[in-house]
């Protein structure tokens, strides 16, 4: 069915739907008109400009696009903007402290040489970031660290070093220095 | 990458849910969207309108009622996973639950959406088999209820028809006596399962009184391993039964080769998982030692 350029059915004539959205993002207040296929990463990327939050495979693998939405880790990619209406979301911007001080889990990526070429770092982070925070007793056994790690995959480091950084974020978050 | 153009609408009731979805054929649910949205990303599925459920208070509600676990269809997986009165209830549900994708997914995925999906090779379709549960279905005409054994036809595909919603998920709790056990292989954590299998064994004096198997990965649907539990019923869970029933089982493994695994692995999976399911699952029969 080799078809000439042309040829074949032409895309349904349908304009591009547009819905409000209003949100939380790092606690600023945000209102847009969105397209509702627009996915909340590329919302978060092209509309408000927060290029930290990476796009890596855009179907859920990789989870370089991970961000906290209403206090649960999620795949940003796989979420339209639409679907984050009334909703809290935090990106990576959010992490360190106004002042540029890193949270704990970045001062533990950093110690423990948890990242190489950084571009799944930020989705690491907010990973971890969820599982810790408001986790006082966070289970740190291998196979409980490695569960929480295997939604994001790291093509530089080879893991070691990024569970070392996850045994070391749960320590300085506890108080150690 | 990107999906095809849509128009959304976010009811606020089931009502107006299945109105929306009465009124075109081609509009889908939205849950979780962890299955959906890669599906649209990839232009998989291109559907006019999404239906977004999140709104719908009434679909997250969970209780257990004497030995039924009923579940909203959009109650979070790991919600689901996390629930104490659940795990007393039923504890399969939480390892099972422990197998499906990543936390992460598990915490936007929904318990209806991955049932209603219905992949052949996940693991929560394979566990409603397994327990024997069943599913209630509401459109504008009414609501009935379908058992799992009848709602998967094939690879994502279910009886549910055009227009129907899948509102909760009935698993029943664990009968007494009853051990319980899920294992799947996965070439990673949280992929698809190549094989996996659920098993739920009751022992009488010894002797297995009730066995439900169920596979996910090995066929079209998630499919009961009926000669595997012939061969254990009314035999101890163990020696020459056991291998009997794990030998059984190859005769289920219809899944064609892929670039993953061909049927000779397959089978062979199957055949080990049914032996340590079994095992296992008989080894946590309340009083036994």
């Amino acid at each position: 069915m080799a078809g000439r350029i042309g040829q074949g059915t032409p895309p349904r004539p349908s304009p591009d739907p547009r819905v409000a959205v209003s949100m939380t993002v790092n606690g600023e207040r945000i209102e847009r008109e969105v397209s509702p296929r627009m996915l909340l990463s590329d919302f978060i990327r092209h509309e408000l400009r927060l290029t930290g939050t990476h796009v890596g495979c855009e179907h859920g693998v990789c989870g370089c696009c991970t961000v906290i939405i209403d206090g649960h880790a999620g795949r940003s990619c796989l979420a339209f903007a639409v679907q984050a209406d009334g909703a809290e979301i935090r990106t990576i911007e959010s992490v360190a402290g106004p002042d540029g001080s890193l949270h704990p889990v970045q001062r533990a990526f950093r110690e423990c040489h948890g990242l190489q070429c950084g571009y799944c770092t930020p989705g690491f982070v907010m990973a971890i970031v969820d599982y810790l925070e408001g986790n006082e007793d966070p289970d740190l056994s291998d196979d409980a660290i490695r569960a929480v790690l295997s939604g994001n995959l790291c093509r530089c480091t080879g893991y070691k070093n990024i569970v070392a950084a996850f045994r070391r974020s749960a320590a300085l978050m506890r108080g150690a220095g | 990458m990107k999906p095809a153009l849509f128009e959304y609408v976010a009811p606020r009731s089931v009502e107006e849910a299945l109105d929306a979805l009465a009124g075109d054929e081609m509009a889908r649910p939205l849950a979780g969207g962890q299955s959906l949205i890669p599906t649209m990303n990839f232009r998989i599925a291109a559907p006019s309108t999404l239906v977004d459920l999140r709104r719908i208070g009434a679909l997250e509600a969970r209780a257990v009622e004497g030995d039924v676990i009923r579940v909203g269809a959009m109650t979070r997986q790991r919600d689901l996973e996390r629930d104490e009165a659940v795990r007393r209830a039923n504890p399969l549900i939480a390892e099972v639950l422990g197998n499906v994708a990543h936390i992460v997914i598990r915490n936007r995925g929904t318990v209806g959406g991955s049932i209603a999906h219905a992949d052949a090779a996940a693991e929560l379709p394979c566990m409603l088999v397994a327990t024997g549960g069943s599913v209630v279905a509401r459109s504008t005409g009414g609501e009935r209820t379908i058992a799992a054994e009848e709602l998967f036809l094939f690879h994502m595909t279910t009886a549910l028809e055009p227009g129907e919603l899948l509102t909760e998920v009935r698993i029943p709790a664990l009968p007494p006596r009853t051990g319980y056990a899920f294992q799947e292989v996965a070439r990673r954590h949280g992929d698809y399962a190549l094989a996996g299998v659920c098993a739920l064994v009751t022992l009488r004096d010894g002797v297995c009184s009730a066995v439900r198997l169920a596979a996910c990965g090995i066929a079209s649907k998630p499919t009961r391993l009926a000669a595997a539990e012939t061969a254990l019923l009314g035999a101890p869970p163990e020696g020459e039964a056991l291998a009997d029933a794990a030998e059984a089982a190859r005769e289920c493994v219809t899944a064609g080769d892929d670039r993953q695994a061909g049927l000779d692995y397959r089978s062979d999976l199957v055949a080990a998982l049914v032996r340590r399911t079994v095992a296992k699952a008989a080894g946590r029969v309340e009083g036994r030692a």
